[in-house]
């Protein structure tokens, strides 16, 4: 690779726009919450002002949604990690019959359109004469995340060794002593970075929601049906704290991961 | 295998029916609210509408709604795969040099620069998609760098501005199907990168195998899985997706599939058409990746 540096620069050059291009919209979200917006839409610059910040919490419909939004995420993941996770578990840990079918089953709802997702299961709850309303919207994404979660943790799981469960119970532990000692603390990374993303995936959800919410309002939900009326800078202020919660989670895990790193060399 | 259904402890035995026991509420919810719904939408996709006015429908095995698909939104169907194919290719030419980059040369910033390429992720779709409103605004930033460096001319003379505008054209909505997606086409290509053995590089190189050689015989093969899983995962939600074409597009390009199956759905109550529309673009991308998945080799998405 010596022998090419005009490839490696252009690599660099590339890798530097790439990521110009990831960033430029979120870096506008963050100056827009600075904006002091003439009418009702917050897109177009016009003059520095912190009111927005001042008053972040004002915009009441868009909270009480978020806050909609944030149970959701936390319910539906729940459920989507432990159903997820038990499957993901079951097909790296033991032999079993049928395994193809059960991973087509695991892969078909994500290689589904949203909007046919969204569908059928409107037309499962119109059907029953279910009410559309908080707790469809619960079951809506306990659906795209068990996929994801059980997938995702599967492909963490491939390769833990399982022979130390047999260890363990040939020293004597009981079965759930050896889950709780030796399984769960192998398998803990892999089900909480899937049960991350998955919470981020629901709180984004619009499609398969703007089906299944009826009349209840999750921050997305609310933002885009508004979107054509007016979008008030506190949405974007909402937005902007919820990225800088993810930075500093991202920079805190680096940091200690760093510092471990050097503690063990020293 | 199903001698003793109850749990008793005696220990080994029972062990054979954990695993079933283990995945059967996953199962079951995935069959309850997945197999279940799709079966109910196939049959209202043959199903027929007596009252214009009600969303009642009767069951009659009536597959004209199918052919009322293809002829009624046979625009929408086609425009709707385009920009989802131009959005997939372009993520994965934009992805793929990110993930080189930061599977082979970020050193110890490597887990930096994932944590932040998966930023856009906690990060609202929607508020992303207007940000790109307020970019591509005519009087936006874009526009304005392009008129002070005299370059709109030129983006005009490209088709790349429609009357002097971004913001409302159908490259607007591609650009923003591109952005949304790209960091499921970055995840996978990364994880495939990421698991090449260095040494093979090293033992090509050290064989006077040049850097554009290597590449194309060692790493890029290597890493089509990730292509592939990045492939489906772009392609797959961008060609459902109405969002993009809602808020970026004009009148036109906003007639994509997803926003006519919507419409039908909560709008007309016309749910037999839309069922039907709902089946023929499942039955589209479920082609077309079989005939990818011929092309590529079947590696599973996981």
């Amino acid at each position: 690779m010596k022998r090419r540096p005009l490839a490696t620069w252009l690599l660099y050059l590339v890798t530097l726009i790439g990521f110009a291009y990831l960033f430029v919209p979120l870096i506008t979200i963050a100056v827009f919450t600075f904006n002091k917006p003439r009418g009702r839409f917050n897109t177009a610059w016009q003059s520095f002002t912190l009111d927005n910040w001042r008053h972040a919490f004002q915009a009441s419909d868009y909270l009480t949604a978020f806050g909609k939004s944030i149970q959701v995420a936390l319910i539906a993941c729940t459920i989507a990690t432990i159903l997820g996770g038990l499957i993901a578990l079951a097909i790296s840990r033991y032999k079993m019959k049928g395994g193809p079918a059960l991973d087509l089953l695991l892969v078909l709802p994500l290689t589904t359109p949203e909007i046919v997702m969204g569908a059928s299961l409107f037309t499962l709850f119109f059907n029953q004469g279910v009410r559309r309303g908080f707790w469809t919207i619960v079951i809506a994404h306990t659906l795209f995340c068990v996929s994801f979660v059980a997938l995702t943790v599967k492909a963490r799981l491939r390769g833990l060794d399982w022979s130390l469960e047999d260890a363990a119970a040939d020293l004597g532990s009981p079965p759930l002593r050896t889950f709780a000692k030796i399984t769960f603390p192998m398998i803990v990374p892999g089900i909480t970075a899937a049960f991350m993303l998955s919470l981020a995936l629901s709180i984004d959800d619009y499609i398969i929601t703007s089906f299944v919410a009826g009349n209840t309002s999750t921050f997305p939900r609310e933002v885009f049906d508004s979107s054509k009326i007016q979008i008030p800078p506190q949405v974007h202020v909402i937005a902007t704290l919820i990225m800088l919660i993810a930075v500093v989670t991202i920079v805190a895990t680096t940091v200690a991961g760093l510092r471990r790193e050097a503690r063990l060399k020293r | 295998m199903a001698r003793d259904d109850t749990a008793n402890d005696a220990g080994r035995r029972d062990g054979r029916n954990l695993p079933y026991l283990l995945v059967l509420p996953g199962i079951a919810f995935l069959f309850v609210f997945f197999v279940v719904p799709l079966i109910t939408l196939f049959k209202i996709s043959l199903s027929n509408k007596p009252d214009r006015l009600r969303p009642e429908y009767d069951f009659t095995w009536d597959w004209g709604n199918f052919s009322a698909a293809f002829t009624d939104f046979g625009g929408q169907l086609i425009r709707a795969f385009v920009y989802a194919a131009i959005a997939t290719v372009l993520c994965a030419v934009i992805a793929y040099p990110l993930a080189y980059f930061i599977a082979f040369k970020a050193g110890r910033y490597r887990n930096v620069l994932l944590g932040l390429v998966m930023l856009p992720f906690f990060t609202s779709f929607l508020l992303r998609t207007i940000a790109w409103q307020s970019l591509l605004a005519d009087a936006g930033p874009v526009l304005s760098t392009a008129k002070t460096f005299q370059l709109d001319g030129l983006l005009e003379a490209l088709q790349i501005t429609q009357d002097g505008r971004l913001i409302n054209t159908q490259l607007a909505v591609i650009g923003g199907l591109t952005y949304n997606f790209l960091p499921f086409m970055l995840l996978p290509i990364y994880v495939s990168l990421e698991k090449i053995d260095v040494r093979l590089v090293d033992a090509a190189a050290d064989l006077y195998s040049s850097f554009g050689r290597t590449f194309r015989r060692v790493v890029l093969p290597l890493s089509m899985p990730g292509v592939f899983a990045g492939t489906l995962l772009t392609f797959i939600p961008a060609t459902g997706d109405f969002i993009n074409a809602e808020l970026l597009g004009n009148p036109t390009s906003r007639r994509v599939i997803g926003n006519a199956v919507r419409t039908q759905f909560l709008n007309q109550n016309d749910y037999p058409a839309a069922a039907a529309i709902s089946f023929v673009l499942m039955a589209i991308i479920t082609g077309l990746v079989v005939v990818y998945a011929r092309f590529l080799g079947t590696e599973d998405l996981a």
